[in-house]
């Protein structure tokens, strides 16, 4: 720009629209402009969840409560593993809650994207917040489903260790993973739109492969090596050994699964960066 | 870069082309795609659509600027391009400053939410933050004149209501650029003079610059100070607003008496022509306010189609929707099932129904989930020839010949 000759455009900023290139850089400076964009969004989803079910917040704590009774059914007494020293419900509900956030944050950016088709055909923002809101929504959940926890660890005298102090590095990897995932989803589900619908078909299954209702070390060893393949095993043990000292923390595993999730993330991030200028015009 | 200090946007040779894929090639969900891609199946031809092509204009700090042309002419693609929501596909836009877009009334409202939650999430949405919105928060809830019902769930609202909030939260983000689509074709008429009155001020008072997308001829010269006329994509006029609105009015009276569908499509129905003819069935694009006319609509069934509408809308110039009419009015068996074959249908409308104007004549087919055809195919003039000086220059939209008993007392 030129010297202005008034006060007002020095202070106007530039903007250039132009047509989408490979990588638009991470528009960190928007979302800086939107940012009570990202808590609004987040509010909006949490007061229509808990206004519109009859039971409300209820749900929330029954949801993985109900999941824990039935692993703890199936598991605990028809397979009758080992609870290893805790009651199954307690075990199951531990893995449960790792799990939980997990695959609400896939499922929910997933399909956010869809349920805001009016939106984002109508208003500028970027993108990026509606997925990003689905995880903090989601977050607000695992807080409810932690509450739940810390009460049965008083309540079945398990109290806590200094294990819990890594706790959070668990739930950070799952995190990053889930939101890897929920960022292809998302960009791919503004194309293709039985993605929102495939999504939580393939979260059903992969609950079964990973160590939420059974612990890890009632897998037979031939078959371990498989299961530590799976992404989410070695947070999801993780979680539990830090919650109540059961489980394995394996490091190579966890090691592994660090690095999947970082790279899904980045896979993540690009589809979504890639598909995201085309969103208006398909959606 | 270097720019007229006084520019607040400026386009350069601005281009939007979709690619309508022809036929079946196209992949909506994953499952298609990926049996497309393992049987090798071709993709369908791929047609490009310019809905924008070569467009460039400047517009000055504090100008009020309007943008004209027929539905399908490109302005909503330029104002979204311009708001940023949809992207190019050629040319460059510079713009300097806050771009506030109000491109439909209430999108980004929830309906399960209340006033109150709502102007917070549409504030944030349109770039606000929580501190600016509880800054103007009395001002949106006064100008919108819904302060009784803050905390009730807008899905309770009247649209006048809801209309109202929404154009009083759009109002007030301050933004140095304002854009506006057809906002007005919504809400009363004393809301809509308060919205353009709000407008103005922005424009003048504040040297905020407002683009301003409508039908309404009147609003935009009232608004407006150069307005730009687009047409098929490209820029047919710029300039003054005057001198835009009389290009625009001319091109109308030029459009052609008979239309016909440009390719087949693959749709079950497609409407394939269309034409107008007079009472002495000679096709024309102008009638006698108290003759008539009569619409005439060729189609093709290519498979039994259920449910199926074939119709045709009249819009005023203005942009007011008038008539929704059908050939399955006469024989509601039609609309059941439609056997393959094509098809001629003739409906009459009466004279002393439309009042003198121009209109448009829109058509439509489809069923209620999905739409095949739907065009604003031609343009006609509905006028008054013989003069009978009583009833002259009417207002009004419809213009009846009523049955009158008047009786007289001396």
């Amino acid at each position: 720009m030129t010297t202005p000759s008034t006060p007002a455009t020095a202070s106007r900023r530039r903007t250039v629209i132009e047509p989408p290139r490979a990588w638009e850089g991470l528009g960190l400076r928007a979302c800086a402009e939107h940012r009570d964009l990202l808590g609004a969004f987040a509010m909006r989803d949490i007061r229509l969840r808990y206004r519109q079910t009859a039971l409300g917040i209820a749900w929330v704590v029954l949801q993985p409560l109900l999941g824990a009774g039935l692993f703890a059914f199936v598991f605990g007494k028809v397979a009758r593993l080992g609870s290893h020293g805790v009651p199954y419900f307690v075990f199951s509900f531990a893995g449960l809650l790792g799990w939980t956030l997990f695959a609400n944050v896939i499922a929910k950016a997933g399909s956010v994207m869809i349920q805001n088709a009016g939106v984002i055909t109508k208003i500028y923002f970027p993108r990026i917040l509606l997925p990003l809101s689905a995880m903090l929504s989601s977050l607000v959940d695992f807080a409810i489903g932690l509450g739940v926890m810390a009460i049965l660890l008083v309540t079945a005298h398990i109290g806590v260790a200094p294990r819990i102090l890594l706790f959070p590095v668990w739930i950070a990897m799952l995190l990053v993973l889930a939101l890897g995932c929920g960022l292809i989803a998302g960009a791919l589900g503004v194309k293709y739109r039985d993605v929102p619908y495939i999504t939580p078909v393939l979260l059903q299954f992969l609950i079964y492969g990973s160590p939420v209702g059974y612990g890890m070390m009632d897998v037979p060893a031939r078959l371990q090596h498989w299961l530590w393949l799976n992404p989410v095993s070695a947070p999801l043990e993780a979680c539990r050994w830090s919650l109540l000292g059961i489980g394995e923390l394996n490091a190579r595993a966890l090691g592994y699964s660090a690095i999947i999730a970082v790279a899904v993330l980045g896979i993540g991030a690009w589809l979504f960066n890639w598909l995201e200028s085309s969103f208006a015009d398909v959606i | 870069m270097s720019s007229e200090p006084d520019t607040a946007i400026r386009a350069r040779g601005l281009g939007k082309t979709y690619l309508l894929r022809g036929g079946n090639g196209r992949s909506t969900t994953l499952g298609e795609a990926v049996s497309r891609f393992a049987i090798g199946r071709k993709r369908g031809a791929i047609r490009e659509f310019a809905a924008l092509e070569d467009v460039s204009f400047d517009i000055r700090q504090g100008e009020a600027f309007g943008i004209v042309g027929r539905n399908g002419a490109g302005k909503s693609t330029l104002l979204k391009i311009l708001g940023r929501i949809s992207r190019p596909s050629r040319g460059r836009v510079e713009i300097w400053g806050r771009v506030g877009s109000l491109l439909e009334v209430g999108a980004g409202f929830h309906p399960e939410l209340t006033g109150r939650e709502n102007i917070f999430l549409n504030g944030a949405m349109l770039g606000m933050t929580r501190r600016e919105i509880q800054g103007k928060f009395d001002s949106i809830v006064d100008f919108s004149e819904t302060g009784e019902f803050l905390d009730t769930p807008v899905k309770r609202y009247s649209s006048g209501m809801y209309v109202r909030l929404a154009f009083a939260v759009a109002a007030h983000l301050e933004p140095d650029i304002l854009l506006v689509d057809e906002v007005l074709a919504v809400g009363d008429a004393q809301f809509q003079k308060k919205c353009l009155g709000k407008m103005r001020e922005v424009s003048r008072n504040d040297g905020r610059t407002v683009l301003f997308v409508s039908h309404n001829m009147g609003a935009v010269t009232a608004l407006t100070s150069r307005s730009i006329f687009l047409d098929s994509g490209r820029v047919a006029a710029i300039g003054p607003t005057p001198e835009v609105v009389r290009a625009y009015l001319a091109r109308q009276a030029e459009t052609p008496m008979e239309w016909s569908a440009r390719e087949k499509s693959a749709h079950p129905v497609q409407i394939l022509s269309l034409r107008m003819l007079d009472r002495e069935g000679n096709v024309a694009g102008e009638f006698e306010a108290a003759d008539g006319f009569t619409v005439e609509l060729g189609y093709e069934v290519r498979n039994p189609a259920r449910n199926t509408l074939v119709e045709f809308f009249i819009h005023t110039a203005d942009g007011v929707h008038l008539v929704t009419c059908g050939d399955h009015d006469a024989d509601p068996e039609r609309y059941a099932l439609r056997q393959p074959g094509e098809y001629v249908a003739r409906v009459t409308l009466p004279g002393n129904l439309l009042n003198v104007g121009a209109y448009i004549l829109r058509i439509n087919s489809g069923t209620h989930h999905a739409t095949y055809d739907h065009e604003d195919a031609l343009w006609f003039r509905i006028a008054e020839s013989s003069r009978l000086t009583s009833r002259h220059n009417r207002r009004g939209l419809v213009l009846p010949m009523l049955p009158w008993i008047t009786e007289h007392r001396p």
